[in-house]
């Protein structure tokens, strides 16, 4: 009699053991991009698994390759992603299909408040329906497309006075569309340290969203917008108007003649190469990887420095970055979830920007030394002062490509003028949103 | 000893299930033996088929599993036959596979003539001619791409080597003009040794009493290749063309790799848009009557060159 209470005591404690531990501890996938910053995530997630006892997991895949991955994943309604930093763009069909968690009750039962986030970010990577207090994500990385240069080259006497005879004036950090184009043309095809240089690197790239995410850095300063009247998917006028029209020119002009030979389907990675391997003078690319470059021993340093989209008719930014959101798919959304609240954290996001995340907590941007903190922190706060993101509809993926097609036709293969490209782009745009029946 | 065999099983086998098998027609016995086939048959193909016919006609999306379904009739159709872009399309998968099986033919045959003739070396030859095939057309693609890069790419160095034109000064993937003949001289490069073989066989299963006949008979080495080599190899040739006509109507990874589809869509295939359609813009209606009209097209095509071949057959 005693030794069956025994073991069916043991047998209890034992039971409950088990079950406590399952409960409590996790086996956590979260799904990104391979990338610099998600090698910083890793790093921080230690500290998590060490509070929490749950074991983080990472899937992340090369980025010509993420979405097709993670939208194919999330539209087979797959298991593998628990929390998924997915692009700013998919919160429409993220939110519409049912594939994130919304966030809303969760914020206000753990007193997460979206005001403690810079507000383009919580607009642009957390709402659905746009600029709804809607939340299907916490803002993670904040990012924006920006420039970075040789500034060796910059400052070399005998380059300076060749410029200033060339064009009359100083060579300096362009403020300009403009003046960045003079700059680029300047260097293309130049003799430096014996080698032959170019001007710089842009995005061209066909197969994901590459061209598109250049393209909008000379469009939104020209003042591209995609509607007339928000929300109206009024575009005749908007998309084609003049501005966009040269804005568009510009860029082809840029291609043409201040971008390396074969530069025809080039991205995030093909920049950085031509950056590093001194082939260029300047390149743009997204912030996020602005800390791998300046720690790069041989063009990083002293030999590099940064700066924001340069307006031209006004200020404006391509908008990158993410928000974190929990997969409704997922049958460990409570270990999830304890994941994001701990990565609210103001200390957490404190630590996120030491080791290399864009932290979009006010805590961190207005923090006194933050624009001291690193030699792109200023330019960075300026660029996500004036970000613009592409469509965040649910059909974005078919609005994405049309405009991938239509300006790469014009740009790269030099097909019709840029005004038959934009006005081809909302014949496309309005067959997508009649099929979408938002027309 | 195998008619004792025959009686010795037929005396084992129970008599309920003898007279069940006696009660059986040839007919019968033949479809429970076809049935697993013709099961699996409608499965993975007849099936699929039909629901794509089905789905072509509507406005279904496959990541949008909740949305309302309607039917659009021939709307889709309508579309794809009516957009200028599906021609560009149609154009560039016209020209890649009229160049490549052109070209494979040409050098394929040239390659087997000259292998066939014995000198020293002609199994290390074989054997070398025929490495490119044997790689994937991932790395393929990826290696020619280097080829062609216009800085530092070995191609473009030969061609200035020859030409006297600075190597950077063209760009083979980069170009409108250039790029549709890139990625035929890279498929050219892959897949001409496959037809080479089929030639090889071809050319190797010619009886030599046929050329003694015709030497006895003084006929030139141009009239014996006209008379005889040509017409016997030519079923084995037609063949290749088949096999090289399917595959390059349905080409995808190799061109993806090089171009992507670029500059702009003058290297898009038929296929590549195709999966674009269906897996990135995930218009599933539209994409499946896309696929509809591209099965017509292969289908009615490879009906015609099959009658064709046949008939070279009888010949």
């Amino acid at each position: 009699m005693t030794y069956s209470k025994l073991a069916s005591a043991s047998a209890i404690v034992l039971a409950a053991t088990t079950l406590s531990t399952k409960a409590n501890a996790e086996d956590l996938t979260l799904c990104w991009a391979a990338w610099d910053p998600a090698n910083a995530l890793v790093e921080l997630s230690k500290e998590f698994e060490a509070e929490s006892g749950h074991t983080m997991n990472f899937e992340f895949v090369p980025w010509p390759n993420f979405a097709d991955r993670m939208l194919n994943e999330l539209n087979s309604g797959g298991k593998l992603c628990d929390l998924l930093i997915g692009d700013s763009q998919w919160i429409g069909g993220g939110a519409e299909n049912g594939h994130y968690v919304q966030l809303n009750e969760f914020f206000d039962a753990e007193s997460i408040s979206m005001d403690d986030f810079a507000p383009a970010t919580v607009y642009a990577y957390s709402t659905w329906p746009k600029g709804t207090p809607n939340y299907y994500a916490l803002p993670a990385m904040g990012d924006a497309n920006g420039w970075f240069y040789r500034k060796d080259w910059f400052e070399d006497p005998e380059i300076q006075a060749a410029y200033k005879e060339a064009t009359g004036q100083d060579l300096r950090e362009p403020e300009s569309q403009k003046e960045l184009l003079q700059i680029a043309q300047f260097f293309q095809g130049r003799e430096i340290e014996g080698k032959t240089v170019y001007g710089a690197a842009i995005f061209t790239e066909r197969g994901s969203e590459g061209i598109t995410m250049g393209v909008t850095g000379a469009l939104y300063p020209w003042g591209f917008k995609y509607e007339n009247t928000p929300g109206s998917y009024d575009m005749e006028g908007a998309v084609n108007s003049p501005e966009a029209v040269e804005a568009l020119e510009f860029y082809k002009e840029f291609y043409k003649t201040a971008t390396p030979p074969g530069y025809t389907n080039s991205y995030m990675g093909e920049s950085l190469d031509a950056f590093k391997s001194g082939q260029v003078a300047m390149a743009m690319n997204w912030f996020a990887f602005f800390p791998g470059l300046y720690a790069d021993p041989s063009t990083g340093g002293d030999k590099i420095d940064f700066f924001v989209n340069p307006p031209q008719n006004q200020a404006g930014s391509t908008l990158g970055g993410q928000g974190i959101s929990v997969v409704s798919y997922s049958d460990k959304q409570d270990a999830a979830l304890e994941y994001i609240k701990w990565f609210a954290q103001p200390a957490v996001q404190a630590k996120w920007w030491e080791l290399g995340g864009y932290s979009a907590h006010n805590s961190v941007l207005q923090d006194p030394g933050f624009v001291d903190s690193a030699p792109f922190a200023g330019d960075f706060l300026l660029a996500m002062n004036d970000v613009q993101d592409f469509w965040q509809e649910p059909a974005y993926a078919e609005l994405l490509l049309a405009m991938q097609k239509r300006i790469h036709d014009y740009v790269v293969a030099d097909q019709g003028t840029a005004q038959e490209a934009l006005d081809l782009l909302i014949e496309d745009w309005t067959e997508t949103f009649e099929d979408e029946g938002k027309l | 000893m195998s008619d004792r065999t025959v009686d010795r099983v037929a005396k084992a086998t129970p008599v309920r299930v003898a007279r069940k098998i006696r009660g059986l027609s040839d007919r019968a016995i033949a479809w429970i033996f076809i049935s697993p086939t013709i099961f699996l048959l409608l499965a993975i193909n007849i099936f699929p088929l039909i629901w794509t016919i089905q789905l072509s006609f509507t406005n279904f999306k496959a990541n949008r599993i909740g949305r309302e379904v309607k039917d659009v009739g021939f709307r889709n159709y309508e579309r794809i036959l009516t957009d200028s872009d599906t021609w560009l399309n149609m154009q560039a998968t016209a020209h890649f596979l009229f160049w490549t099986i052109f070209f494979q033919v040409l050098i394929g045959f040239t390659l087997a003539w000259l292998l066939n003739k014995k000198f020293k070396g002609n199994d290390l030859w074989t054997t070398i001619i025929v490495l490119p095939m044997m790689l994937s057309p991932a790395v393929v693609g990826n290696f020619w791409k280097f080829l062609y890069q216009p800085q530092i790419g070995l191609f473009n160095y030969i061609v200035s080597w020859f030409s006297g034109k600075d190597p950077s000064s063209f760009e083979m993937l980069g170009s409108v003009q250039l790029a549709p003949w890139a990625i035929v001289i890279v498929d050219t490069w892959m897949w001409t040794p496959f037809v080479m073989l089929i030639c090889l066989a071809g050319l190797r299963s010619i009886p030599d009493y046929i050329y003694e006949a015709a030497e006895v008979d003084r006929a030139s080495k141009l009239r014996q290749f006209f008379t005889i080599t040509i017409p016997m190899v030519l079923p084995f040739l037609m063949l290749a063309v088949l096999f090289r006509g399917i595959e390059n109507f349905k080409m995808f990874d190799l061109v993806v790799q090089l171009t992507g589809g670029g500059p702009g869509s003058t290297t898009e295939l038929t296929s590549i848009n195709l999966k674009r359609e269906a897996f990135e813009k995930w218009r599933t209606g539209y994409a499946s009557a896309y696929a509809i009209i591209l099965f017509v097209t292969v289908f009615g095509l490879a009906s015609i060159y099959v009658k064709a071949l046949n008939k070279v057959k009888q010949r």
